[in-house]
């Protein structure tokens, strides 16, 4: 009786706090996204007018444009990279391996808002590093901020700066699950590095390797403070012509700058939408792998 | 005898691996470097090129400066104040209702852990204007505990501490502690959390670094200057940028240092953390 008792007290704090902040907010998105809703005026039942509103709306459809540009030119060269670093990192005579193991992970670390306010400077027009290096080599100074393609990469460079370390590692810790005989009789097989890794590394981090594309994609959907950061001039936007500007800011700008909480909501349910179609597809895959 | 000049190839550690890994460790510190620098100079030797490698004997003045434009010793406080409150009430409530799922018996047992690992489903960042509508409601926007008690719930937590006390503590010595008349908060504060502290530990660490580096959140929540995390203070910083070019990267900087000292300190531990597969979610 009294464990009984103990066993739901203990865990009590997590459903309380998981319903109040998590899943109730959830569910409230769903109506408040059917209202007409100012926080400081009224509150009008409108139906699906916003979702009407938001499919005609073209600030909508280009933040979704580069809200998947960014996350295409992020994710897949990171993970990419991960799965190079993460072979190289796997071998057994490593020397200074902690080192570079920890010094991978230094950028996840680091908050986005230090990332982006470094790295503004970094690719500054006039005075970035970046630019200077360029002039070396007889390029025209680059105004990455300022242009479509140009503040894409730059978020794009800035997370993966942030989590190429972090998916290194989770790379790292499914590649040392596969015994060590397997590389080696490989090698005596005559395979070379690149058989080794084509044919032994990467199958074998599948499983893994789909869970990072599912994880960057929705951590993509919900990329805020890099675009908020970079364009000063109209950071609501990310620039005067909305050129950066991300599903996330702009239910910000819509629920915050213009308080709009209806379109705001409205605009969090599509980015549900999108968040279970990219599970459901994932699902769909490991399934036909595992098929496989 | 014709195996062992093959063993020797693939053990050896070709020089590009060691070319590879040098050239990722610039790229991941480089950065962090170049804020030193900037923070340090001022804007006319920041801005040269080509660029300054050193450290300039500006920190002090700019340091003052970002204390001068916004309360950033406060806001280090706040940001120490929502991280370790994170980080460790993460670390006690995962720990104690993972002790609860894996040792513990009580009616729908496994129907509510089923419910804690599909709460990890629901993408809750979405929500953000229901979720400031119900703190307007309890009265807390503009307050830390806005930051701090949403913080403390952690489903992946409780699934990992769930795995760490299933491996790690026995029923025999959960039985032997019962004999002895221990009640069941004793069983777990007593004997149960001492054994699995380093994981609570580690889970507590990334709680701590997340809630450091948040910055959706906060940035909607806190209004007034003196309530701000170190990164909204950043944010507040770039506004001036006209006052410095360096302003907003001496902010950045102080608000990083502490964080680069403790991982200099636990960083292994984080490493290990991942590496064990603890964070694969």
């Amino acid at each position: 009786m009294g464990e009984r008792l103990s066993a739901y007290a203990y865990i009590a704090p997590f459903f309380v706090i998981f319903g109040v902040f998590g899943l109730f907010p959830f569910a409230f998105t769903f109506y408040v996204a059917l209202f007409d809703w100012n926080p400081i005026g009224d509150q009008v039942f409108i139906g699906f007018d916003n979702f009407v509103r938001m499919f005609g709306d073209p600030r909508f459809w280009n933040a979704a444009g580069n809200t998947v540009s960014i996350w295409a030119l992020s994710t897949v060269p990171q993970l990419l990279l991960a799965l190079v670093l993460a072979h190289v990192l796997n071998h057994a005579r490593l020397k200074f391996a902690l080192f570079f193991r920890m010094t991978v992970l230094v950028p996840y670390i680091t908050s986005v808002a230090a990332t982006a306010i470094v790295f503004v400077q970094l690719f500054d027009r006039d005075y970035g590093m970046l630019n200077w290096l360029l002039g070396l080599v007889g390029v025209e100074p680059v105004d990455f901020v300022q242009s479509t393609w140009g503040s894409h990469l730059l978020i794009a460079v800035m997370v993966m700066w942030r989590w190429f370390g972090y998916t290194t590692l989770l790379y790292l810790a499914s590649l040392q699950a596969v015994p060590r005989s397997v590389f080696e009789a490989a090698a005596i097989d005559g395979a070379g590095p690149w058989q080794r890794f084509r044919h032994i590394t990467v199958p074998s981090l599948r499983p893994v390797i789909i869970f990072t594309v599912v994880t960057s994609t929705i951590g993509g959907l919900q990329i805020f403070t890099e675009p908020l950061l970079i364009a000063t001039g109209a950071p609501l936007t990310c620039g005067a012509v909305r050129q950066c500007q991300t599903l996330t800011l702009f239910l910000y700008e819509q629920g915050f700058g213009q308080f709009e909480f209806g379109y705001g909501s409205a605009v969090g349910v599509a980015l549900f939408v999108m968040v279970v179609a990219i599970a459901a597809v994932n699902y769909l895959l490991s399934t036909r792998i595992k098929a496989d | 005898m014709t195996t062992t000049p093959r063993h020797r190839r693939l053990d050896r550690v070709r020089w590009w691996t060691y070319l590879l890994l040098g050239i990722a460790t610039v790229v991941c510190l480089f950065p962090l470097y170049w804020m030193f620098i900037v923070a340090t100079t001022d804007t006319a030797t920041a801005t040269r090129m080509p660029p300054e490698i050193v450290p300039g004997g500006n920190f002090l003045h700019l340091a003052g400066l970002v204390m001068d434009t916004v309360p950033f010793v406060q806001s280090l406080l706040n940001s120490l104040v929502v991280a370790t409150s994170i980080g460790v009430g993460q670390a006690v409530l995962c720990a104690l209702a993972g002790f609860a799922f894996a040792k513990l018996r009580f009616p729908g047992r496994n129907a509510l852990f089923l419910v804690v690992v599909l709460t990890m489903t629901v993408p809750t960042q979405l929500s953000v204007i229901p979720q400031y509508l119900i703190m307007s409601e309890l009265g807390w926007v503009d307050t830390l505990q806005a930051l701090i008690v949403p913080g403390l719930a952690s489903a992946f937590g409780i699934f990992w501490m769930r795995q760490h006390i299933s491996a790690t503590i026995s029923d025999e010595l959960m039985q032997a502690a019962r004999i002895d008349g221990a009640s069941t908060w004793q069983v777990f504060w007593r004997i149960a959390f001492p054994i699995v502290r380093p994981a609570a530990f580690v889970l507590g660490l990334f709680g701590f670094v997340t809630a450091w580096n948040d910055f959706l959140w906060p940035f909607i929540v806190l209004k007034s200057p003196e309530r701000y995390t170190a990164q909204i203070a950043i944010k507040a910083l770039q506004n001036s940028y006209d006052v410095d070019l360096g302003l907003a990267m001496s902010g950045s900087f102080l608000a990083t240092i502490p964080l680069v000292a403790l991982f200099v300190v636990v960083g292994r531990r984080m490493v290990a953390g991942i590496l064990e597969g603890a964070f694969k979610g």
